[in-house]
């Protein structure tokens, strides 16, 4: 199935999803990599306002090329997503904090995310990596950017509006699939077989 | 012009190229790739591929946001005008590139943050090696690699026992941890021997031997053959969804080693495996190379 959400995304909407769906997203998506999601989960903690909003949004795993044209504008040169695998030590606790409605990446992602997906209403869409010019071409504005003094290009908060960013395939839902574990877990058997049947 | 500034100028202009232009065999092989892969998510991963990589090479625009730690393999002449200046010059050209191209500031220092401009901790970053050679030219390749394929190489230290067949288990095992991390499809370094330093040197390094070519040593050419066709039968796929390709090639490079030892170094680079050469005579004269 097709789908083309608009965020704020309603968690009854995220449940219909369903893995091997293509979705397409217009709305607001956040970029956050691994100091983003700490600093964001570490301010929540402290009892501090988040300078963004993730609940029901996308959030990015993604360190775009940024560079600010002759008006002073920041756009976009190319914004593909990074490898999720290094968010799995804070996505659940993430997710139950911020409810972001979708995250989007490449790689997939583990156990505690997908249980965490499950519990909280949202859904991994996965970005074909390194297609970093495709991504930008739905990216339409560069509403706000947070934390680059701080964090850097790459690790910041930047705030897109996009329109039917995609397509992304849905690899984790809210029923437990994760389609990334599954395949991983028949690679595992394969490697097991050749490294078994490995001659001199 | 003077030497200094057309080195600079040559440099700046590799790195662009490797940042925005895939070799055509490369794009060529996933073509094939997409043609043969019979599911639609795999299909699709490349084609989006694809179709990203000649926006790229049509607006010269870098192909993959992560444009990498910046490395340069230099083989300098022994009768080259420049010695050590060589280095200061690509550092110069490596800060022009993250402006220009642009790239994206990749250098971070763990107690002041990014430094930002691709550079830095005392003369680490850019990743330069120098090799003498004969001649008076100099000759650079520049590339620049990302981080989730750098995060998934791998080196083990095996007992000499094992031989070949645990060298070929660890590649095995190496790749099929890779798994969808580092954007498959993979090209696959493989460096037997040296030392624990020089056989991650040596991997590194096969991923810049000609694409599809395989080693002149007969016993080496088999298993990198026999490689290629095993790590494909793990189907990872693009992207690790589990269709199309896995591993576009492998390469080997083998130095001696200790009695003791058999150190193996296993570097995985992703679909984009970026790299661009040019060629400097003592003259000025300069011949760029694109080719995979």
């Amino acid at each position: 199935m097709e789908y083309h959400l608009k965020t704020p995304v309603l968690e009854k909407e995220i449940r219909k999803l369903k893995v091997g769906d293509l979705v397409y997203v217009t709305g607001t998506i956040i970029t956050a990599r691994d100091e983003a999601h700490l600093k964001s989960l570490e301010l929540h903690e402290a009892g501090e306002e988040l300078p963004v909003t993730f609940t029901g949004n996308g959030v990015f795993h993604c360190g775009p090329i940024m560079r600010k044209d002759n008006a002073g504008e920041w756009q976009v040169v190319a914004a593909g997503p990074t490898t999720s695998a290094r968010m799995e030590i804070f996505q659940d606790k993430f997710i139950e904090t911020f409810k972001p409605a979708l995250l989007i990446g490449k790689g997939g992602m583990g156990d505690r995310t997908s249980k965490a997906c499950q519990t909280f209403g949202c859904v991994y869409g996965a970005f074909t990596g390194g297609a970093a010019l495709l991504a930008a071409r739905g990216i339409k504005k560069v509403e706000d950017v947070h934390w680059l003094d701080e964090l850097g290009m790459p690790e910041c908060l930047w705030v897109y509006k996009v329109e039917d960013f995609g397509p992304m395939i849905i690899t984790i839902d809210t029923h437990g699939g994760n389609l990334t574990a599954d395949v991983g877990a028949k690679v595992n058997a394969v490697r097991d077989r050749l490294i078994e049947e490995m001659e001199g | 012009m003077m030497l200094e500034k057309i080195i600079e100028d040559t440099v700046v202009e590799i790195l662009r190229i490797a940042a925005t232009e895939l070799p055509v065999e490369y794009t060529e092989e996933m073509n094939r790739g997409m043609k043969s892969t019979e599911g639609t998510v795999g299909k699709a991963q490349l084609g989006n591929i694809l179709e990203d990589v000649k926006i790229a090479r049509d607006g010269s625009k870098p192909m993959c946001q992560d444009t990498g730690i910046v490395a340069f393999m230099v083989k300098l002449g022994d009768s080259f005008p420049l010695r050590s200046k060589v280095k200061e010059i690509l550092v110069e050209a490596t800060k022009r590139a993250t402006e220009e191209v642009p790239l994206r500031p990749n250098a971070v220092d763990m107690f002041k943050g990014n430094t930002g401009n691709n550079v830095g901790l005392n003369g680490h970053v850019p990743i330069i090696y120098i090799d003498l050679v004969h001649g008076d030219s100099l000759e650079i390749t520049t590339m620049p690699k990302g981080g989730g394929s750098t995060n998934v190489a791998a080196h083990r230290m095996l007992k000499p026992g094992l031989g070949i067949k645990g060298v070929k288990q660890f590649v095995i095992e190496a790749v099929a941890k890779a798994g969808s991390l580092g954007c498959p499809p993979y090209f696959v370094g493989v460096g037997i021997g040296g030392g624990e330093d020089l056989c991650m040197k040596l991997a590194k390094n096969a991923l810049l031997k000609p694409f599809n070519k395989r080693s002149l040593d007969p016993k080496v050419a088999s298993i990198e053959t026999e490689l290629l066709d095993k790590l494909n039968q793990l189907g990872i796929g693009a992207m690790g969804l589990g269709e199309g390709p896995s591993v576009l090639d492998v390469h080997i490079e083998m130095a001696a080693r200790h009695p003791a030892s058999l150190p193996v170094g296993v570097v995985i680079s992703c679909w984009a495996l970026r790299h661009a050469k040019a060629k400097i005579s003592a003259n000025g004269k300069v011949e760029i190379d694109k080719s995979a």
